[in-house]
C-alpha cells in the first residue's frame, strides 16, 4: 500500500484530485437523491463550505460522478462508510 | 439527483381536523420548518399512518438479516448505543465474508411488504436484490474482493444505524400525526431515514430523473401511481427538512 502524506488537504479535492493523495472517495450521480440533500451531506460530513459542496453536487449530477476527498485508503473508507449511512453511491477507488 | 419538488396536493388534508389543535390554521400538513431549538413539521392522519408504514418497513428490512437473531422478532426500542457495539456480537472477523444478507432458505421481508405499505396490491414484486444493494451499496466499484472485505466489516453497524433511525422517527411520530417537533439528532435520523425510504422505494420503482413525468403520466389505476405519489411526497418533505435544518 502506498503511503499517504502527512497532511491530507481536504480542501483540494475535487475532479482534479492532487495526484500524490492515491485513494479518492468518489460519489456517483443517481436519479434519487435530492440535490440539496447531497449538497447538505458535503457540507455536514466534509466540513465545506456551500460553494464547494454545491459545486461537488453539480458535477456529481451532470459528470455523473465527483471525487469527494482523498487521503489513505483508511479515511476513505471511512468517508464511505459515513456516506453511505447517508444514502449516498460511494465507492472508494484508486486514483491513477 | 433529483430537484426536488413543489407539492401541490396537501395529500391528508381532509383528516387535519382529526389531529390535535394547538395548531395554526395556515400551516401546511407534511412538511418541516425551522422551529424554536430545532425543526417541527405537522402530520394529518393519513401522513402519519403511511410513513410510519414505511418506516417500520424499512426496519424491518434492514433488520431481518442483521446476524442478531437474540434480537429478531423482539420489540424494544431501540437504544441508541445498538447502532455501535451489541453487546456479546462476535468479532466481525468471525462472519462469514460478505454472505450475511440472505442465508439459503431466509429471505429478506418481500417487496410486497413495502408495497403493501399504501393498501392494495403492487405490481408484481421487482427483484429484492436492487433494493438492498441500493441501501448497502459496494464501497469498491471493480474489486469484488475489497467489496466484500469492506461489506463483512461494515454492513452490520450500517444496518443498525439505518434500523436506529427508523426506531427514531417511529418514536417522535405521533401514530394518529398531529406535531412533531425535533432537537438536532433527532433531525439527522430523520433525514437519513426519510433518505432510505425514498432510495428504496425508487429503486422498486426503477424510478428516473423524469419521474415527475410518469407521475403526471399515470393513471389512477395503475398501481404505481400510488407510490409514485407517496415518493414524491417523501421527497418534498426530506426537501423542507433540508431546508430547515440549512
Amino acid at each position: 500500500m502506498s503511503v499517504a502524506p502527512a497532511e491530507v488537504e481536504r480542501e483540494e479535492a475535487g475532479l482534479d484530485a492532487v495526484p500524490d493523495t492515491p485513494w479518492v472517495t468518489i460519489v456517483w450521480n443517481d436519479p434519487i437523491n435530492l440535490m440539496s440533500y447531497v449538497t447538505y451531506v458535503f457540507q455536514k460530513v466534509f466540513g465545506y463550505a456551500k460553494p464547494k459542496a454545491e459545486k461537488l453536487m453539480l458535477d456529481v449530477h451532470h459528470k455523473g460522478r465527483a471525487v469527494v476527498s482523498n487521503g489513505t485508503r483508511e479515511s476513505m473508507e471511512k468517508d464511505v462508510e459515513i456516506l453511505h449511512g447517508y444514502g449516498l453511491w460511494a465507492t472508494v477507488s484508486h486514483d491513477r | 439527483m433529483s430537484g426536488g419538488a413543489g407539492w401541490d396536493s396537501p395529500g391528508g388534508d381532509a383528516a387535519a381536523g382529526g389531529v390535535p389543535d394547538e395548531l395554526d390554521e395556515e400551516d401546511a400538513t407534511g412538511a418541516f420548518r425551522r422551529a424554536r431549538g430545532g425543526v417541527s413539521a405537522r402530520f394529518s392522519t393519513p401522513q402519519a399512518v403511511i410513513l410510519r408504514n414505511l418506516v417500520s418497513q424499512l426496519a424491518e428490512l434492514m433488520e431481518d438479516t442483521a446476524a442478531e437473531p437474540g434480537l429478531a422478532g423482539q420489540e424494544p426500542p431501540w437504544p441508541e448505543q445498538a447502532a455501535q457495539e451489541p453487546p456479546g456480537q462476535e468479532p466481525p472477523g468471525q462472519e462469514p465474508p460478505g454472505q450475511e444478507q440472505a442465508g439459503p432458505g431466509e429471505q429478506p421481508p418481500s417487496l410486497e411488504d413495502l408495497a403493501a405499505m399504501l393498501g392494495g396490491e403492487g405490481p408484481a414484486s421487482p427483484p429484492q436484490d436492487p433494493v438492498l444493494a441500493r441501501l448497502l451499496p459496494d464501497a469498491y466499484r471493480d474489486d469484488p474482493e475489497a467489496a466484500g472485505e469492506f461489506r463483512r466489516y461494515t454492513e452490520q453497524s450500517l444496518r443498525s444505524g439505518k434500523v436506529a433511525a427508523a426506531r427514531t422517527v417511529l418514536a417522535t411520530l405521533p401514530e394518529h400525526g398531529g406535531r412533531v417537533r425535533l432537537g438536532p439528532e433527532e433531525a439527522q435520523a430523520w433525514l437519513r431515514s426519510l433518505n432510505d425510504l425514498r432510495l428504496a422505494i425508487g429503486t422498486m420503482l426503477g424510478i428516473t430523473e423524469d419521474y415527475e413525468d410518469e407521475l403526471e403520466a399515470a393513471a389512477w389505476a395503475d398501481p404505481r401511481s400510488a407510490y409514485l405519489e407517496a415518493y414524491h411526497w417523501l421527497g418534498y418533505l426530506q426537501d423542507s427538512l433540508v431546508r430547515a435544518l440549512s
